[in-house]
């Protein structure tokens, strides 16, 4: 039983989460480096540090800090900011959105890509322009999407100033939005001139973190299709009259998506681990930027939020890659 | 396909030959590219024409001398403080090539050992084990190595340690289900039939079937550890302030780059050779020493 | 009157292996032929290759393949596409693996109905119960809905006999359709594939390496060996009075139920070399006087 399997998953989800917050907590905090030197203006008293310290609980054993700072979070208090000095769970919920916008579009345009690759990789399979797809598709593998921010940037940024390099939106644009959602919101509301702006600003980031993932769909794809178009039912279709276009869209494409989804699903973590730098490159406002920041910063608080917020986002894509290949795979729903 | 691995058991120095010819085009120039990221790592005092950290603020941000207002005794131009960007590239390989050699084997080593030990032993060590990794892969690899880096303090030390930290997973998952997969195959169980027992079964029939495999992942391995430094190095956590690294060079460039883009461009572009070529020799490695799984 | 399927003097090679030398045979209208030969004597390449699906590394080096006249091998690839599946079809092997996993039985049958005889999706599934019915599988209605997984081997093989007549084809080539079934089922199939062509008028070439199978079905059949045709003629005169000595030697192998197992005698290696040396030495007098 596949569902079966997706429950006792679940049940795995706590234990896993309180292994990352385990490592993230102790691995801060047996390494030397202190949050407050980075923070206290020079010349403050051994008072106004030792105030500091008892504000944020660092004056307590780190056993002590840990249960009162997990006690907290089940209840939602993730603690506030030493850098920022806000409330941890309000910035993670105004940062998140965009980074799942971002991480949303480039799935999009990684899978159009990836797809549209392996189809005509498969059409021309045997011939040279097979051997062209299959070359690019191994460029766009071997170079990762941080570089891929920083060429894109390059080139359609500075050498064809084509596209704005950072932020999410301009400044100018001071629209009033409801939810830090943007682009969907301004989707949903129609309001495409404001979506225009905030996509220009989101394509090259976007397409940096796309072009990695893509290769792979088209990789893993290519291989199915190919595996799946030598299986007896596909050979047999053509033995039906049907046109090989069609016998690929129809017979081999649903077949040769399971083990594409199963494998390349997965890989979505990868980028959204991509966004950390991709981010950064381009000033966009999401939490892998803050993520740098607040490293640089010793924030603990703000690390430890955000280091569960990966590793609760992982542990959903991964369910949910598994529920997919479950719903694409008849075998495996009745198995 | 298979006459040549009978023919290339049965006369061991064509062996050799067989191998190189499989390897291909991608083994040649892989290996030549990674040649000369080590060798321009080695012998950078005699290629640099110019000490990396000399200043000439009189001659900052010139452009390569092929361009508009390049000077010769600058062939890629100067950064903004006026240091010689080709100096620096060169140099730049020492940090590039270090991280490289020492973070891939350490990875790869603890990687192997425990991925062996997981597959091998199965039981409470194998669940043990791929507890860990699954905790492990719920980080996202980028965080993970800058936490850590950061939390260390800079250095070189800090860098490698990092990478092996992150990336020991790469090689465990692999080895362990590779292992397995081993373990269940007809000659595994013929040599423990004939009495050979688990720890020489290990050695002798699983792990030389596990080389072309790991050649390949340390060379990937190599490749992830440069970007890796890069990255760290870019976001400013890295080997010291001073010494040049192409990260740091791409984050200098990266505040000029309407100014001055070449100064970005061109330590992406030695990021990029570098890769791809320890990538293609992974490839072509694995093509040149595993006769049977072919693309 | 016309030939269902001529196969004239056909040379398939892949890569550098001939694998059919200059064989011919002909299926006459509402005919059962058996093909018999052991494995690797290109009885499936044969099939194949009338049906279009030769893998990519073969190649047909000279000879014709007609349908009902004409040329197959000359037909445009249209033409061609809209005879196969309908005019020509085929039984497969294999039931477990000849069905696609992912898509409803009704889907599979319903999309060749429509694709070769233009109806509506409702008429196709409506078509495609009566066809159910017709392979004699209860509740057709329950089974459209089903993936193939959830039926049996011996089901799934119904259902692509009834896709196989599904659109009342002229020729029905079975490349062995029952060598992966249970013995039990294997007597239901054949006896569904002979109601069924006798209720269609359809001429089957059928595939086999079991002469037991061509003795119960089969009005004629053609013995192939090496890629050559060594001998053929009705069933009952070919069984009684076999004129080429593989053929005696293969009927001495068949378990017969009037005859003690000891009697059974294997075919004689030196008489396979014999073909093998003979058919290559063909190949060889080929090369050396051109076309």
């Amino acid at each position: 039983m596949r569902w079966g399997e997706i429950i006792r998953r679940l049940v795995l989800v706590p234990p896993t989460l309180f292994g990352v917050a385990v490592i993230v907590f102790v691995l801060l905090r047996v390494v030397p480096g202190d949050p407050i030197s980075m923070m206290i203006p020079p010349g403050a008293s051994q008072a106004d540090i030792g105030r500091l310290r008892a504000l944020y609980g660092l004056d307590q054993p780190i056993l002590h800090q840990f249960v009162s700072w997990l006690g907290q979070v089940v209840q939602g208090n993730f603690g506030r900011s030493i850098s920022v000095r806000q409330d941890v769970l309000d910035l993670l919920l105004t940062r998140l959105p965009a980074t799942i916008e971002l991480t949303l579009l480039a799935t999009l345009i990684a899978v159009v890509i990836g797809v549209l690759a392996a189809l005509v990789g498969i059409l021309a399979r045997g011939r040279r322009a097979e051997w062209a797809v299959d070359g690019g598709v191994g460029v766009l593998l071997a170079i990762p999407d941080f570089l891929w921010a920083l060429i894109l940037l390059l080139l359609f940024g500075v050498l064809v100033p084509l596209l704005p390099i950072s932020g999410r939106i301009d400044p100018q644009v001071e629209i009033d939005f409801h939810s830090n959602f943007y682009l969907i919101e301004s989707l949903l509301t129609g309001r495409l001139d404001v979506a225009a702006a905030l996509l220009r600003h989101m394509i090259l980031p976007a397409l940096a973190l796309a072009l990695p993932f893509s290769a792979i769909i088209a990789r893993l794809l290519k291989a199915s299709l190919v595996e799946a178009e030598d299986q007896d039912y596909a050979q047999i279709a053509r033995a039906r009259g049907y046109s090989r276009p069609s016998i690929l869209l129809n017979e081999v494409f649903p077949n040769a998506l399971i083990p594409t989804v199963a494998l390349g699903g997965v890989q979505v973590t990868l980028l959204l681990g991509g966004t950390v730098l991709v981010e950064r490159i381009f000033s966009y406002e999401g939490i892998g930027n803050m993520a740098i920041d607040a490293v640089i910063n010793r924030d603990f608080p703000l690390i430890q939020g955000l280091v569960l917020t990966f590793a609760v986002l992982f542990i959903v894509l991964n369910l949910a890659v598994d529920a997919l290949v479950t719903l694409l795979d008849p075998r495996l729903r009745h198995g | 396909m298979a006459d040549i691995a009978v023919r290339a058991m049965a006369a061991p120095p064509s062996r050799l030959l067989a191998g190189v010819r499989r390897g291909g085009a991608r083994l040649w120039v892989g290996a030549a590219l990674t040649a000369i990221l080590v060798l321009a790592a080695l012998l950078a005092p005699i290629l640099a024409p110019h000490n990396p950290l000399e200043q000439d603020l009189l001659s900052a941000q010139l452009p390569p001398m092929w361009m508009h207002g390049g000077d010769g005794a600058y062939i890629l131009g100067t950064d903004s403080l006026g240091r010689c960007v080709l100096s620096r590239l060169i140099y730049s390989a020492q940090t590039a090539v270090i991280v490289a050699l020492i973070a891939a084997s350490l990875a790869a080593l603890i990687g192997v050992s425990l991925g062996l030990f997981a597959g091998s032993f199965g039981g409470w060590v194998d669940q043990f084990i791929s507890r860990l990794i699954d905790v492990w892969m719920a980080f996202p690899p980028v965080l993970l190595s800058i936490v850590l880096a950061a939390v260390i303090g800079a250095g070189l030390t800090s860098v490698i340690v990092a990478i092996v930290v992150v990336d020991w997973t790469r090689f465990a998952r692999v080895v362990r289900a590779e292992t397995m997969v081993q373990l269940t195959r007809d000659y595994a169980a013929a040599a423990r039939a004939i009495g050979l027992n688990r720890s020489k079964v290990l050695r002798l029939e699983i792990l030389p079937n596990l080389v072309p495999l790991l050649v390949t992942l340390l060379a990937v391995e190599m490749g992830i550890a440069i970007l890796v430094e890069v990255i760290l190095s870019f976001v400013g956590i890295s080997v010291a302030g001073d010494t040049p690294t192409w990260g740091s060079m791409i984050a200098e460039g990266r505040q000029i780059v309407y100014q001055a883009p070449w100064i970005m461009a061109l330590p992406i572009g030695c990021i990029i050779v570098s890769v791809i070529g320890l990538n293609l020799l992974g490839d072509g490695l694995r093509l040149a020493l595993d006769p049977v799984q072919r693309s | 009157m016309t030939a269902a399927l001529t196969v004239d003097n056909l040379r398939i090679a892949i890569g550098d292996t001939i694998v059919l030398r200059g064989a011919s045979l002909e299926v006459q209208p509402g005919e059962v032929r058996g093909l018999v030969g052991e494995s690797g004597a290109g009885k499936s390449m044969l099939g194949r290759a009338a049906l279009g699906l030769l893998p990519s590394n073969a190649s047909i080096v000279s000879g014709r393949i007609a349908f009902e006249g004409r040329d197959l091998l000359k037909m445009s690839e249209g033409e061609r596409r809209s005879e196969l599946g309908r005019r020509i079809a085929l039984i497969p092997q294999d039931p477990m693996t000849s069905l696609n996993p992912v898509k409803r039985v009704g889907a599979q049958i319903g999309r060749l109905l429509r694709h070769h005889l233009d109806l509506s999706k409702r008429a196709a599934l409506e078509r495609a119960a009566e066809l159910l019915t017709e392979v004699a599988i209860r509740e057709p209605e329950r089974v459209l809905s089903l993936y193939p997984h959830e039926i049996s081997g011996g089901m799934r093989q119904r259902v692509l006999i009834a896709m196989a007549f599904a659109c009342n084809p002229s020729l029905v080539i079975a490349d062995e359709p029952t060598t992966a079934l249970d013995v039990t089922v294997q007597r239901q199939v054949l006896q569904l594939v002979e109601r069924l062509r006798q209720r269609h008028g359809s001429a089957v070439l059928f595939i086999t390496h079991d002469l037991g199978v061509v003795a119960k079905i089969c009005r004629s059949m053609t013995v192939l060996h090496a890629g050559r045709v060594l001998e053929e003629g009705e069933t009952a005169e070919v069984l009684a009075h076999p004129r080429h000595a593989y053929t005696r030697a293969l009927l001495a192998a068949t378990p017969r139920a009037d005859r003690p197992a000891e009697t059974l005698r294997p075919v004689p290696p030196a008489l396979i070399d014999q073909l093998w040396s003979d058919a290559r030495r063909l190949d060889w007098l080929d090369v050396a006087r051109p076309a």
